[in-house]
């Protein structure tokens, strides 16, 4: 039985001991039933065209998680930002961690989407929200058949959320191969501040394949930061679908550093719904051996007066390959639009590839939109100057490259994910600098 | 401390050095000058390791030591400096930034200890206002946007930083008003001492009259076909390259 059966088979009998009512059921009768016709999608779709799935989804992978699983907090203390008083939303295989959680109700919910599935108090919040962003591609409909568990933010009007919120999804490798698919639901009210770090790890080099959706939603002025920090083992696969509607006055902002992992699809879909909105996607890829990653991202410029900010820098070195998917859509009436999108690469290796494509379909006259990518090598002149300095040969590189992507890390506002981001680049270029940018 | 031999070195094939001999010592300046085209700036990469460049003949040693098998880094451990006739930009790495692990990573070239930080914000500190140099400047992007005369300044600056046993002034003079110059020069001048030497490479005179050589050298098609004294720099000031080059025709 291949995947897709294995998956449609089991949606049938699925019990996973959370009981929701007959509006979500239908909505997930709905979803598995878009999965079943479209299936995995093939390069011969064109979002897919750069980004095989094949041997991905040939692989058998356990679909319900072995029984909840303990964790000593100090060994997987070094995946959190610990030096950080914040939340903590955590999953070990999927099952939520009570012991590594730190949640609220405390005039804001930061809990578990299975608890706003199941209870009639977060009835109404679910209607209004729940599947209202995500599309209904087929891998999104597939992580909607079985979403049941995942954070849940809800930030009431006026509120500003004084630490950050971190999601992490752990997967121990108990099972030989296993298919996660967590869902996570963030509303951010009128005037509400939130931050977020969201992480998927593995314990092993075991193969994972996290087939994950998030939706969030920003009211009129709210204030919304979410940063991703992609550093898995080799085998570890992920595909994140990242729905984000925002309403007028709203600011947020989605950073992605993709530093490992075997195969990472990021879509990031940004709607704009009202006047005066700013949409930030950012993000730096650093990968080598035969990984992948692709960034496909769309923004919709639904409203006049909006801006959206695109800068992407990646450094790909041996076998690696990436791909920018760039879409920025501007309707009609979204006259005075500015939209700016750019997307760097260096390409350390001869064999290291990167498929880059901007997408601009504007049809509003009166707009300001401007895209542009590169691929190139570190400059040998740089190179050359820095080791006449004394700098060795690698440290001279790796400066280079942090130079590269340090404009992506100027706007990451929490300072202790900044210094972490620094250390995981230091780490993957193999050198210790001892600077911050 | 230096001493070049019959250096021959090419790149992609064309011949730019062809029988270089030079001898300095430790305490001189040398100065070389030269029309466009000779090879000046070719000898101070060459000296300087750039791996560009193919050098098929001849030798380079510092202090007894052959540099023919170091790298770059490695000659600048050992005291090789090289300033720059167009120093790269690189932007999102500061001056300060960008001096301190040049210095840190020299040491540990020569099997050293970081420097202390206060040992090395003493030596920022003093060696910015030798150079005239704004503490604002110092957490700038590297060259990133800065005047022709604030590169130069720079490059000066981070040559007292890393005190070298050997500087290399490449074209140091070029882009600099008659201000600049007088307080690069000053600041050369005032690291020069008996354990050091420098190589001025310049086109003019005027450079000179600052930082005085204690010989100067005509290169010209690769070879060093003049040397003397500092009137050589005024003889070549008042009547050009052109007597030179039918010297060496005839």
């Amino acid at each position: 039985m291949d995947l897709k059966e294995k998956l449609i088979s089991s949606f049938w009998g699925l019990d996973n001991g959370i009981e929701v009512d007959d509006y979500i059921n239908d909505m997930r009768g709905d979803a598995i039933k878009i999965f079943e016709a479209s299936g995995f999608p093939s390069k011969k779709q064109e979002a897919w065209k750069y980004t095989s799935l094949n041997t991905l989804v040939k692989r058998d992978y356990a679909l319900e998680s072995p029984s909840e699983t303990s964790i000593d907090f100090n060994l997987v203390k070094k995946y959190f930002l610990h030096d950080l008083d914040s939340y903590a939303i955590v999953f070990i295989d999927g099952k939520y961690s009570a012991h590594l959680s730190k949640t609220t109700h405390d005039g804001m919910d930061i809990c578990l989407l299975s608890a706003a599935l199941t209870k009639p108090k977060f009835k109404a919040v679910i209607e209004n929200y729940f599947n209202k962003a995500a599309s209904n591609d087929s891998l999104a409909s597939l992580n909607t058949a079985f979403a049941s568990e995942g954070a849940f933010v809800h930030i009431p009007k006026h509120k500003a959320v004084e630490k950050p919120i971190q999601i992490i999804h752990f997967s121990t490798g108990s099972n030989a191969a296993m298919l996660l698919q967590p869902r996570n639901l963030i509303i951010a009210d009128e005037n509400a501040h939130v931050q977020i770090i969201e992480r998927h790890q593995s314990f092993t080099n075991h193969p994972v394949f996290t087939n994950s959706v998030t939706e969030i939603f920003g009211d009129k002025r709210s204030v919304i930061d979410y940063y991703k920090v992609q550093n898995d083992f080799e085998e570890a696969s992920l595909i994140d679908h990242t729905f984000i509607k925002q309403e007028k006055d709203s600011n947020c902002s989605v950073h992605t550093f993709s530093f490992g992992g075997k195969l990472i699809r990021n879509n990031l879909n940004f709607t704009q719904n009202g006047e005066h909105i700013n949409s930030t996607l950012k993000g730096i890829t650093i990968i080598g051996n035969k990984q992948h990653v692709d960034h496909s991202t769309m923004v919709n410029h639904n409203a006049p007066n909006c801006e959206s900010h695109q800068d992407y820098k990646g450094i790909f070195g041996d076998q690696a390959t990436g791909v920018f998917n760039g879409r920025i859509l501007v309707d009609q009436v979204a006259q005075k639009t500015n939209a700016f999108q750019a997307n760097n690469n260096i390409l350390l290796s001869d064999n290291a590839t990167i498929n880059t494509k901007p997408q601009l379909e504007i049809f509003a006259d009166d707009v300001k939109c401007s895209h542009g990518c590169t691929i190139g090598q570190l400059d040998e002149d740089a190179l050359f100057y820095m080791r006449s300095r004394g700098i060795p040969k690698k440290e001279a590189q790796a400066l280079l490259t942090y130079a590269f992507a340090n404009n992506v890390l100027e706007t990451v506002k929490i300072p202790e994910l900044k210094q972490r981001i620094n250390k995981l680049i230091a780490n993957k270029l193999g050198v210790n600098i001892g600077f911050h940018l | 401390m230096l001493k070049i031999k019959d250096l021959h070195a090419s790149i992609d094939d064309k011949d730019i050095l062809r029988g270089i001999n030079l001898e300095i010592n430790a305490g001189e300046v040398h100065a070389i000058m030269g029309p466009n085209g000779s090879g000046k700036s070719t000898l101070a990469s060459v000296i300087s390791g750039h791996e560009d460049y193919d050098v098929s003949q001849g030798s380079i040693e510092l202090e007894g030591e052959s540099l023919e098998d170091l790298s770059a880094e490695e000659r600048a451990h050992k005291g090789v400096f090289l300033s720059f006739q167009y120093p790269v930009e690189i932007p999102g790495v500061s001056v300060t930034n960008f001096v301190k692990t040049a210095i840190n990573e020299s040491r540990k070239g020569r099997g050293l200890e970081d420097m202390p930080a206060n040992e090395m914000l003493q030596k920022i500190r003093e060696k910015s206002e030798l150079l005239k140099i704004d503490r604002k400047f110092l957490s700038r992007s590297l060259n990133d946007g800065f005047s022709g005369g604030e590169k130069k300044r720079n490059e000066i600056f981070q040559m007292a930083m890393l005190e070298p046993k050997l500087a290399i002034l490449d074209e140091t003079d070029s882009g600099l008003d008659i201000d600049a110059l007088r307080i690069v020069a000053d600041g050369v001048n005032t690291l020069k001492n008996k354990e050091n030497a420098v190589i001025v490479i310049t086109h003019y005179q005027r450079l000179l009259e600052y930082i005085v050589p204690d010989f100067v050298h005509v290169l010209y098609n690769g070879r060093i076909v003049k040397s003397g004294g500092k009137e050589l720099a005024l003889e070549l000031e008042a009547k050009g390259y052109d007597w030179i080059k039918s010297d060496v025709i005839a």
